[in-house]
C-alpha cells in the first residue's frame, strides 16, 4: 500500500515538470529529407536536429505557403538568424528549436536552385 | 595541292555547313547549378591498352565561371590539348555533307580523403584529376568554387564506387578573355588512360538536369575490332548505333595526322553510338569489351559494384540448377497424382 503511494506521488510530481523539449532528428541524404511528415504537439517546444550527410549545402526552412513563396526568388543566401530558417553546410548538423503555439501544418523545404522540384520538401503537422 | 590543305578546306566547309555542336561527356555546373550544353561528342579510341579520351569543353550561354566534372575509368597518364579536328572529322565520317562538302577496376573502394593526382592547365582551362569517394570529391569541388546541382551527391557516389578517379575542368574566364576567346569556344581535350577496356561516362551527362530535359550525345568508339558494348543500342533506351563499321583508311589517315594521333592504328572499327533521351532514362555508361565478349555491368552501371558480373560458366551452371529444380518438381508432381 505504501509503495503504491509512493509510485503515485512521484508520478504526480513527474507530471507537475515541465516538459523536456522533444526532438526530431531529421538526415539529409541525397537531397532528400529522412522524413517527409512530422507530427509534433503543439504549444510545447520541438528541437529539430538536421543532419546533412552530403557534400553540398541544403537549407531547412519551414513555414506557410507564403513564406515558401517569398524564398523561391530570395536572394539571402545564407539563413542563421532567424530558428525556422536553417543552412545546414556540407556534412554538418544544425539544431533549432521551435514552439508551434497552435495546430497547424506547415512546409519544410530547401530552397537552393533546383532541390525543391528535386524533393527537398517535407511537412509537419502540429495537433 | 596538299592533302592536309585539301583536308583543312574540306573541313572548314563543312563546319560551315553544320551546325556547330557543343562538345564533352561530362557533367557541366554552372553559377546557380543550371547547366546549358548543347549535343555532346566525344570521341573514345582504344589500342595497345590504352583508351585515348577526346573531348571538348564547349561552355555554351550564360556568365560567370563554369566548370565539368568528368569520371574517369582509371588514372591518365596525360592530359593534354586534343587534336584540331578528330572530332569534326568523326562527324564528317559519320554525317558526309552533301554537295557541300568535300585496366579499370571497377568497384573500388570508397574513399572519405580526395587526392590531387595531377594538375594542368589547356588555354582557358584548369585541369585537375582528383581521386577520392563521392563526398570528399564534392567537398572539393564546392570549395573549388563548383556549383553542385542537387543530384550531385548521389551521382558523385555511383561513379566513385565504380572508379574514384575524376577530372574537373573550371573555364577561367579571364584567362579566355586575355586569350581572345569567349564562353562558347571549345578547347578539345586529349586524356589518355591506361585501363583493360575502354569505358565512357554517359549518366553524368543528365547532372543537373530535370527528369524531362533531353540529353543528346555522340560517342565515337575506335576499336581494333568490332567490340562488344553495353547496354545494347535498341533505341527504347535512348542508344542507338547509326554507325557500325570497318574505318575507312582515309578516315584513320587523317586522325593520324592530328595532333597527338599517331597512335591511330592503320586498321579498326568505328562505333558511332548516339544518345538521344531525357535525364531520367539516361541511368547507364558505356561499357565496352574490345574482344568482343560480354562488357562488365558493373561498368555500364546496369549493377551495383559488389554483385559479381555473371561469367558464362556461372551463367550455364545457374541454367543447370533451374533445369534440375524443374524436372523434380514435375517428378514429385507426377508421382503424387500417381499416388
Amino acid at each position: 500500500m505504501k509503495l503504491a503511494l509512493l509510485l503515485l506521488l512521484v508520478a504526480v510530481a513527474g507530471a507537475c515538470v515541465p516538459a523536456a523539449p522533444r526532438t526530431v532528428a531529421i538526415t539529409i541524404h541525397y537531397s532528400h529529407y529522412s522524413t517527409t511528415q512530422v507530427d509534433v504537439p503543439a504549444g510545447l517546444p520541438i528541437t529539430f536536429i538536421i543532419r546533412n550527410d552530403d557534400p553540398i549545402d541544403h537549407e531547412w526552412l519551414i513555414g506557410d505557403l507564403a513564406m515558401h513563396e517569398r524564398h523561391r526568388t530570395g536572394t539571402e543566401p545564407v539563413h542563421a538568424s532567424r530558428p525556422e530558417e536553417l543552412t545546414i553546410p556540407a556534412l554538418s548538423t544544425r539544431t533549432t528549436t521551435l514552439t508551434f503555439p497552435t495546430a497547424m501544418t506547415l512546409m519544410y523545404m530547401c530552397h537552393l536552385p533546383g532541390h525543391e522540384v528535386y524533393g527537398m520538401v517535407g511537412m509537419l503537422v502540429a495537433k | 595541292m596538299p592533302r592536309s590543305l585539301m583536308f583543312a578546306m574540306a573541313l572548314a566547309l563543312s563546319m560551315l555547313t553544320l551546325a556547330a555542336p557543343a562538345f564533352a561527356c561530362g557533367g557541366l555546373i554552372g553559377p546557380n547549378g543550371a547547366v546549358n550544353l548543347l549535343r555532346t561528342t566525344t570521341f573514345v579510341g582504344y589500342h595497345d591498352g590504352v583508351e585515348h579520351y577526346v573531348t571538348a569543353f564547349q561552355f555554351a550561354g550564360g556568365g560567370g565561371k563554369f566548370g565539368s566534372l568528368t569520371p574517369l575509368p582509371g588514372i591518365p597518364s596525360n592530359v593534354e590539348k586534343g587534336g584540331s579536328w578528330t572530332l569534326q572529322r568523326l562527324i564528317r565520317e559519320t554525317q558526309p555533307i552533301k554537295a557541300t562538302a568535300g585496366p579499370v577496376a571497377f568497384g573500388a573502394t570508397r574513399s572519405d580523403a580526395v587526392e590531387v593526382l595531377l594538375q594542368t592547365k589547356i588555354d582557358a582551362l584548369d585541369i585537375t584529376v582528383l581521386r577520392g569517394g563521392g563526398a570528399a570529391v564534392g567537398e572539393w569541388a564546392t570549395a573549388h568554387g563548383f556549383r553542385l546541382p542537387a543530384d550531385a551527391p548521389e551521382v558523385l557516389d555511383f561513379y566513385a564506387d565504380r572508379s574514384p578517379i575524376f577530372l574537373a575542368a573550371a573555364f577561367d574566364a579571364d584567362a579566355a578573355s586575355a586569350r581572345g576567346q569567349r564562353i562558347g569556344d571549345g578547347t578539345p581535350v586529349h586524356i589518355t588512360i591506361p585501363t583493360a577496356n575502354p569505358w565512357v561516362p554517359l549518366r553524368i551527362l543528365a547532372l543537373g538536369k530535370q527528369a524531362n530535359d533531353p540529353v543528346t550525345a555522340d560517342v565515337y568508339l575506335l576499336t581494333d575490332r568490332k567490340p562488344a558494348i553495353l547496354p545494347l543500342a535498341r533505341g527504347a533506351n535512348g542508344l542507338t548505333l547509326p554507325y557500325d563499321r570497318a574505318a575507312s583508311t582515309a578516315l584513320l589517315d587523317d586522325l593520324r595526322s592530328d595532333a597527338g594521333m599517331d597512335w591511330v592504328p592503320a586498321s579498326g572499327w568505328l562505333s558511332q553510338l548516339r544518345i538521344d533521351t531525357n535525364a531520367a532514362t539516361l541511368s547507364y555508361d558505356l561499357a565496352v569489351d574490345v574482344q568482343g565478349h560480354s562488357p562488365s555491368r558493373v561498368a555500364a552501371g546496369l549493377e551495383t559494384p559488389g554483385a559479381a558480373d555473371p561469367t558464362p560458366l556461372a551463367l550455364t551452371l545457374l541454367a543447370a540448377a533451374m533445369a534440375a529444380l524443374v524436372l523434380i518438381a514435375i517428378r514429385e508432381q507426377r508421382r503424387t497424382v500417381l499416388a
